[in-house]
């Protein structure tokens, strides 16, 4: 059994604004071993981003990490001092961006962007920061480095911008690289592209990757493990092939049903009813409650436990308790009848 | 870039000549013309000035005369004094804008430091504190400021002496006319540090690990500055108005002083010619701010 | 869809009710689906700028100011102009008294049982009633920037509006022309006019209401309408430009939305927020302006006070009747804070960027 990389358990954030507390991240459990990599799968306000934020804890002003446990090797990083933070941002753990227009400093070169990195986290001097930056570029398949190191980011095209930022975060190495919606500001060709050079790098560096996304098309493709989240809390985990030849939580199926098929091009599209969630007006039970086919009042009022359907396959729905009981009296009603 | 520069700078000489253009046509509108053909203070004032500036020419030979002589550095004679302008604009620039450049690096430098501690202690009372003075000083023209200065200070507390060509005293005046451009300062740093500390790539730079004050002075101020930097043209078109009424409060010999003296006296020639010293000086330092402004922001270096 | 294998083991860490797993009806979605009520943006921001205290309090001390300049002089009995008078002879004693005291032959009046409005401002060293003379002072000044940020108002607006619909060439002409006028430095030329048309118009307008005002006032407004206008049409085509990228232009176009309509419909109204931030901003600036001339001497014509003018006249006798500085001094900034305060206040009400 290879090593639990980072252990994330019963993670609780909040945001405290002026309108209420917004639960962005609501008792959130996951793993992640080493050279593995994970998808975190989720529509825009379930708390994925929060949670990539939490564990690099570069939140907002209103954000807090209220509860739970963040352990990388073991120690529990949300207990860490700020100076600690720091020695982990960059150089145990690496972070890319949704829009790497507005995620590079426009008033300085690309190259001392990246060479900050080195510097602050390695022994080099600077000339030699310099040189490995100039590596680094190559290795993501900027063309010409030597001569882009120089450039500032407006000069570049969107798809090479998003590759300095690997390079990036890239640089010392860091055992886990957190891909926050890396291609959804591309264009669909690069998009391919980036992510083929992500799972290239992957294997040469051999580095895990929590990859952050909407888009279950990018999941199916370079991920091992799956979570699924909505309104901060976790729908249902599992490996790849669990999540989607045995989908346990309504909004999974939902999401896979809704799925247009090149192959069905008569069937009407299948969306998920209702509206996505108002996080000031979170319900008590399971966050999925007002737009699940199969809501029973229970959900309203209680919060799913998460239950083991097989192993290394979790998922948080009442529903599948419910079946669970049934099975159980049935088989009990068996036995009875058997005896 | 540099055929931005040469536009820049074209577009200046074009507004100067229009501005000298204006004046003296607009000067020579009123009945006896700027040197007063017909009333004259003085009868060898008078000769001289048909001397040296052609009065019986017509208007556009005048105008093309009046230009000659400008760029030899020839402004004519005041038609109080007699005295050569250009003498005199001479010795009173010179005060003026001692007091000019002290007031711009007064309000430039702690209106930047306390616009960004503002945005840094945000909703808490250094902020707060901060934002009101700035609010009710941006209220407070600089004539009311400076007379008020003067009456508790020089006139009843004493602290200050009137000014003297001997014994001269500029923190009076200085203050009077940093305060508004200081406080509008404030608050500009202050919005511009928040919109960037709003900004993706700070969060980049804390994911990578940087220590937080250098998030801020590394990475954010010099975003921030750029807003900043725009408003050192109108600044200085402030500080230049302003020194027209901070000047006559505190009885200083500037070009202020005599420029309103001027306009009381009628004295058209001074008039003339100060107007188009001081307007060519604005054009001159928007133009520079605006070259500043290109050279720093590099979106715009490379185009 | 298959099941898989549920493990056989002991549930569930709390009691559950097993009552519940029956099917949650539509009532009891209803409850979690609250949708936020609609408003219009303009209702939207309206309510955001009564929640701030200083932009309530702004316009509320505004409004107050406003009444006081209407209601004063019907309550006092003293002209702007008049010299004091007591039994309808002239009083010379009345000469820079402080506020709030007698004359001699005031006092002597009040002996024999007669009445004296009080002098709440004091009196200037022309016998004059000071309190009248700083209100209809008042009167003046936000008169005057009130029209010039009229002018202002239609001439940017209108212009920038043309400039920014049209777009294309017409735009780039139009927008060459500020450019060259923004570069003029405002204040110089406002004087050099004022000294320029004192003597060509002062023969010409003796007689006539304008005469009042002064030559200085014409210039004051002619200078406005030549040259202020510029900041508010590069702002207006600013807005405007923008709102013209959006779809829902492109919409109405595709509706069949004829040009006079689209412009009226959709995008006049988003340029309100831009425009009312820029009104009230625009008054502080003009009476500025004013208040600097007058200061300077290319004001208001005497006998008519405005702030500028008062302060001024103020200076001369500034260690011994320091008040006479200290009252119109005190208005300006008071009006032009209130009017900062709440161009503020709009600001950051309308602005859709500092949604929270």
């Amino acid at each position: 059994m290879s090593a639990k990389l980072l252990q994330v358990k019963n993670l609780r954030t909040s945001f405290f604004t002026d309108a209420g507390e917004v639960k962005a991240v609501n008792g959130l459990s996951f793993d992640l071993e080493k050279g593995k990599v994970l998808g975190i799968v989720g529509e825009s306000g379930s708390g994925k981003s929060v949670t990539a934020y939490s564990i690099l804890r570069i939140l907002p002003e209103t954000g807090k990490i209220i509860g739970g446990e963040i352990l990388l090797d073991g120690e529990d990083i949300t207990k860490y001092s700020k100076k600690e933070m720091r020695e982990i941002r960059g150089c145990r753990i690496g972070i890319i961006f949704q829009d790497p227009m507005t995620s590079l400093n426009p008033v300085y070169t690309i190259g001392s962007q990246i060479t900050e990195a080195i510097l602050l986290h390695t022994d080099r001097t600077r000339a030699q920061a310099a040189a490995r930056a100039v590596e680094m570029l190559a290795l993501v398949g900027v063309n010409e480095p030597a001569r882009r190191v120089k450039q500032y980011p407006h000069e570049l095209s969107g798809g090479m911008r998003q590759r300095v930022m690997i390079a990036m975060a890239l640089s010392c190495e860091p055992d886990i690289l957190i891909a926050d919606e890396p291609t959804t500001a591309l264009d669909v060709t690069i998009q391919a592209q980036i992510l083929e050079l992500m799972q290239e790098l992957q294997k040469k560096l051999g580095m895990a990757i929590i990859m952050i996304t909407h888009d279950l098309g990018v999941i199916a493709d370079m991920c091992d493990e799956i979570v699924v989240m909505y309104g901060g809390r976790i729908c249902e985990r599992g490996s790849a092939d669990d999540i989607f030849y045995n989908p346990r939580h309504e909004y999974t199926k939902g999401l896979l049903h809704s799925i247009p098929s090149a192959a069905k091009l008569d069937e009407k599209l299948v969306p998920i009813g209702g509206s996505p969630i108002d996080m000031l007006n979170m319900p008590k039970g399971c966050p999925f409650f007002a737009r699940c086919d199969r809501a029973m009042k229970i959900c309203l009022d209680e919060p799913p436990e998460e239950i083991e359907i097989n192993p290394g396959h979790f998922a948080s729905c009442w529903v599948n308790v419910q079946q669970m009981l049934d099975d159980e009296k049935a088989a009990g009603g068996a036995e009875e009848a058997g005896q | 870039m540099w055929k931005y520069v040469v536009k820049r700078i074209a577009l200046a000489i074009v507004t100067i000549f229009i501005i000298i253009t204006i004046t003296f046509f607009a000067m020579n509108a009123i009945p006896g013309g700027p040197f007063q053909k017909e009333k004259s203070p003085l009868p060898a004032v008078q000769a001289v000035l048909e001397e040296r500036f052609n009065l019986d020419k017509p208007l556009i030979v005048q105008f093309g005369l009046y230009l000659r002589n400008m760029f030899r550095g020839d402004f004519g004679i005041s038609l109080k004094t007699g005295r050569e302008i250009s003498a005199i604009i001479g010795e009173s620039f010179a005060i003026s804008a001692k007091i000019g450049a002290a007031a711009i690096i007064t309000a430039l430098l702690p209106g930047l430091i306390f616009g960004s501690a503002a945005a840094l202690m945000r909703n808490k009372w250094p902020d707060r504190l901060i934002i009101f003075s700035s609010t009710v000083f941006v209220s407070v023209p600089s004539f009311v400021l400076a007379t008020i200065l003067l009456l508790v200070f020089s006139l009843k507390l004493g602290w200050v002496p009137v000014w003297s060509i001997k014994n001269p005293s500029y923190i009076l005046p200085i203050v009077a006319l940093a305060l508004y451009p200081m406080s509008y300062i404030t608050r500009l740093t202050k919005s511009s540090m928040l919109d960037v500390l709003n900004q993706d790539y700070i969060r980049t730079a804390r994911s990578k690990g940087v220590a937080e004050r250098w998030v801020i002075f590394k990475h954010a101020l010099r975003n921030a500055l750029l807003p900043v930097i725009t408003y050192l043209g109108p600044m200085a078109a402030y500080i230049l108005t302003g020194s027209l009424v901070v000047e006559t409060v505190f009885t200083i010999g500037g070009l202020g002083t005599k420029f309103v003296s001027g306009i009381t006296n009628r004295d058209y020639p001074m008039i003339m010619a100060t107007t188009i010293f001081l307007a060519v000086l604005m054009v001159i330092m928007t133009l520079l701010s605006d070259l500043v402004y290109k050279l720093v922001d590099p979106k715009i270096k490379f185009e | 869809m298959e099941s898989g294998k549920l493990p056989k083991k002991n549930l569930l860490s709390m009691q559950i009710d097993l009552s519940k797993f029956t099917p949650a009806s539509d009532e009891d979605k209803q409850q979690v689906d609250i949708m936020r009520e609609s408003t219009t943006f303009f209702r939207d921001g309206m309510r955001k700028l009564f929640k701030n205290p200083l932009a309530v309090a702004s316009l509320a001390a505004l409004l107050l100011i406003i009444i006081a300049i209407f209601v004063a002089p019907l309550v006092c009995p003293y002209g702007y102009d008049d010299m004091i008078e007591v039994n309808g002879v002239r009083d010379r004693t009345a000469k820079n008294l402080p506020p709030m005291t007698y004359s001699e032959n005031e006092k002597a009046f009040i002996a024999e049982g007669g009445k004296v409005f009080p002098h709440f401002f004091g009196t200037d060293q022309l016998c004059r009633d000071y309190f009248i003379r700083v209100v209809y002072a008042t009167r003046v000044s936000l008169a005057v920037g009130l029209f010039a940020s009229i002018i202002v108002l239609i001439i940017g607006l209108t212009y920038g509006a043309i400039s920014g619909y049209f777009g294309g060439k017409v735009d780039l002409i139009m927008m060459r022309i500020v450019d060259i006028i923004y570069s003029l430095p405002d204040m110089l030329m406002i004087i050099l006019l004022a000294v320029v048309l004192d003597p060509i118009l002062g023969s010409a307008l003796s007689g006539t209401v304008l005469a009042s005002l002064g030559t200085n006032m014409i210039s004051i407004f002619v200078v406005f309408g030549l040259l202020y206008w510029v900041s508010e049409a590069r702002l207006v085509r600013g807005q405007i430009l923008s709102i013209k990228e959006n779809d829902y232009i492109m919409a109405a176009k595709a509706m069949g939305a004829k040009s006079g309509r689209i412009i009226k419909r959709h995008v006049l109204p988003n340029c309100m927020s831009v425009i009312f931030i820029s009104i009230a901003l625009q008054i502080p600036a003009a009476i500025f302006t004013e208040s600097f001339l007058s200061f300077v001497g290319l004001g208001v014509q005497a006998p008519m006070p405005s702030l500028g003018s008062l302060a001024n006249a103020a200076r001369e006798g500034l260690q011994s009747y320091p008040y006479k500085l200290v009252f119109p001094s005190l208005v300006i900034c008071f009006i032009v804070l209130s009017f900062n305060l709440l161009g503020d206040g709009l600001r950051d009400a309308f602005d859709p960027k500092l949604r929270r």
